[in-house]
């Protein structure tokens, strides 16, 4: 077993002639995930690379290749339109990785895509990956090895880093999310930890948060009262700048809370193993398993 | 992106928002014709987005227009948090009664526009929030119906108890709420709302914060963008397709990825050292916006070394080690640099690094401790 993705992914790739689609489309294609689809409008009955039909609509897709599996590339310009095609398509699990949505278009994005049934995975993610069997977006796959530990992270290349960190002291994976480092996004840490929990390959859970919002404090309190797996911990931004938040309201919001302090605090008091760097990893989660 | 004070009122104003008449003086003779076409009796504000303008002797009341002159030569010119004030807005004093809070936020919880409003306004909102929580009203709002208007007259009772203003005010939340998302505002607060003494019901003081991503598709709103407002650097990285923001220390730290930059920051802390900078070089590189970044970090005559944490994904090793020997043979640097390289395209740019003499690293502790020592 795996989190949100396996064998039995079948996957659309909407944008997949364009540049950073082409792109990663070919590196799914090499590691083995089941791409049986792509999409850009005006180019239906085209094949990308010879093999994968291309469809002018999500809907086309999913009629012809019983595809349950949406990955977005689109410009950030449609890419809020990409999501509600794929909610409207029967996909069952969304994962944009563009970057650069406005806020105001996920505000509508978000029930529709609740409605329709469908789980989003960002938008601004780097998407998720089970090595050895499955990969959804830009992850790359060479730093990957299976195994079981759950990564969880609001970030793309301090994931990659602590991967890194694991892959190369022997700690496999069984699935890495990107949940996304935009302020509205479709899974956030309980989704995750909730699937690592009831996933019987994952053995711990390291969790990467940053700086902003207080999902990281509410993920705790699941933690402390949900999972029972060992929980090890990362927040960034200890050194950002205070002060650089969106006027009153913001703070109002989130109070003090957005800051690192307060959430490795939060962390620290929900039992979780709160690393000091990225190199803490490894020895913390030796001690936990 | 955070619009002037003048700018919002603008908005508001065309948004069918009862804002009191003010003009934007650049000189003190201009703003003495203002403050004569309104009378003499004006208020001076200093235009800086900056907090606390009162406390900063950036806004002062004048009794005759060449008093508003006097306080306009004062302000034009002085630095309010490092900002210097280039505009002045000058409005009649006004009246005031009472001062109220409204603002809209899209809140990350509710995943919802939220309107907060509040009869305690005109100070720090904050405060109020902390010490008297009971004061503060909120409402998500369901962004496929908008703000109902029941739900906007049930806030305006919150502020006041006659109808007439209150329903002043609903009016005043409904049509905020729809400027939200005619601009794409992350933000958007009227503090202080006031009733004058005839009892209408008028925004005082605006604030509208743009969300960056909707720069693009709405021109007019990136148009209105004071780069005089910002630290040079900071216009120099966002025209180059960077993220930057200066900071106190003497490490210069350029990093692909906000978390893993923010996260390199924080171990340049643990060894010791401070960090200079946050440096975000973002997704698909190319070499050029590293020459970008180099200069930019260079530029600090505080910079004692440079530190580059690369782990690539979209990025690739050999864009980045490109810019990083492109840049050096334009600008030769001063300070020594350290370089951190893995992930895609590694063989090739420590390759590209090592023919023009620069070693690469692969462990990042062991970058940032050289960075430090």
């Amino acid at each position: 077993m795996s989190v949100f993705i396996d064998q039995s992914t079948r996957l659309v790739v909407q944008g997949i002639t364009g540049r950073d689609g082409s792109f990663h489309a070919k590196q799914m294609i090499e590691y083995g995930t089941k791409v049986v689809a792509g999409v850009t409008p005006g180019k239906g009955g085209q094949r990308f690379e010879n093999t994968v039909p291309v469809f002018n609509t999500v809907a086309q897709a999913v009629h012809e290749t019983h595809a349950n599996t949406s990955v977005i590339y689109v410009p950030a310009a449609v890419a809020a339109s990409a999501i509600f095609e794929a909610a409207d398509s029967d996909i069952e699990l969304i994962i944009c990785i563009t970057e650069g949505i406005p806020v105001l278009d996920m505000t509508r994005v978000l029930p529709f895509v609740h409605e329709r049934g469908a789980r989003l995975i960002g938008p601004n993610c780097p998407g998720l990956i089970s090595p050895g069997k499955s990969k959804v977006g830009i992850i790359p796959g060479n730093i990957c090895k299976p195994g079981k530990i759950g990564v969880v992270s609001r970030s793309g290349t301090l994931t990659y880093e602590i991967i890194h960190q694991l892959s190369t002291h022997g700690m496999g994976q069984s699935t890495c999310v990107g949940i996304g480092g935009d302020p509205l996004i479709g899974t956030n840490f309980i989704h995750c930890l909730a699937a690592f929990a009831a996933d019987a390959e994952t053995a711990a859970i390291v969790m990467i948060g940053e700086i902003g919002g207080t999902d990281e404090q509410r993920a705790a309190e699941f933690v402390k009262e949900k999972v029972k797996k060992p929980v090890v911990g990362f927040i960034a931004g200890q050194t950002a700048p205070p002060g650089r938040r969106m006027g009153h309201a913001g703070a109002i919001i989130s109070g003090s809370s957005g800051t690192a302090a307060d959430k490795m605090a939060a962390l620290a008091k929900a039992g979780i193993s709160v690393m000091k760097r990225p190199a803490d990893v490894v020895p913390l989660l030796q001690e936990r398993l | 992106m955070n619009l002037h004070e003048y700018q919002a009122r603008d908005i508001l104003r065309r948004h069918g928002i009862p804002v009191p008449p003010g003009e934007v003086a650049t000189t003190p003779a201009e703003a003495r014709a203002i403050a004569e076409r309104f009378g003499g009796k004006v208020v001076v504000k200093a235009q800086v987005q900056a907090g606390s303008r009162g406390k900063a002797g950036g806004v002062k009341l004048a009794k005759s227009a060449a008093e508003a002159e006097a306080h306009a030569k004062a302000i034009l010119g002085m630095t309010i948090k490092g900002l210097t004030v280039h505009k002045v807005l000058v409005a009649p004093a006004a009246e005031i009664a009472t001062e109220s809070y409204v603002g809209i936020i899209v809140d990350r919880t509710s995943q919802r526009p939220v309107l907060i409003v509040s009869p305690a306004g005109g100070i720090d909102i904050e405060e109020v929030a902390a010490k008297t929580p009971e004061k503060i009203h909120r409402l998500a709002v369901d962004p496929r119906y908008g703000l109902l208007p029941h739900q906007a007259l049930a806030l305006g009772f919150a502020l006041y108890s006659d109808v007439k203003q209150a329903r002043a005010a609903a009016d005043i939340m409904q049509k905020l709420y729809g400027v939200v998302y005619a601009v794409g505002a992350s933000l958007a607060e009227i503090n202080p709302l006031v009733t004058t003494a005839d009892g209408t019901v008028q925004a005082l003081d605006a604030k509208i914060g743009i969300d960056d991503n909707e720069l693009e598709r709405r021109p007019e709103i990136a148009a209105l963008r004071d780069v005089s407002s910002e630290a040079p650097e900071e216009v120099a990285a966002r025209e180059a397709g960077l993220t930057f923001i200066k900071l106190d220390g003497d490490v210069g730290c350029c990093v692909n990825g906000a978390g893993l930059a923010m996260a390199t920051m924080d171990l340049v802390k643990y060894y010791g050292g401070q960090p200079a900078n946050f440096l975000d070089i973002g997704g698909s590189s190319n070499p050029q916006k590293v020459v970008a970044a180099l200069r930019i970090m260079t530029s600090d005559p505080r910079v004692k070394v440079i530190l580059f944490n690369i782990f690539g994904g979209i990025t690739r090793g050999d864009d980045v080690a490109n810019g990083i020997v492109q840049a050096t043979k334009e600008f030769p640097l001063k300070v020594p640099i350290v370089i951190r390289l893995t992930g895609t395209n590694e063989k090739e740019g420590i390759a590209i690094l090592e023919r023009a003499g620069f070693k690469a690293l692969a462990d990042m502790d062991e970058a940032v401790k050289q960075a430090v020592a």
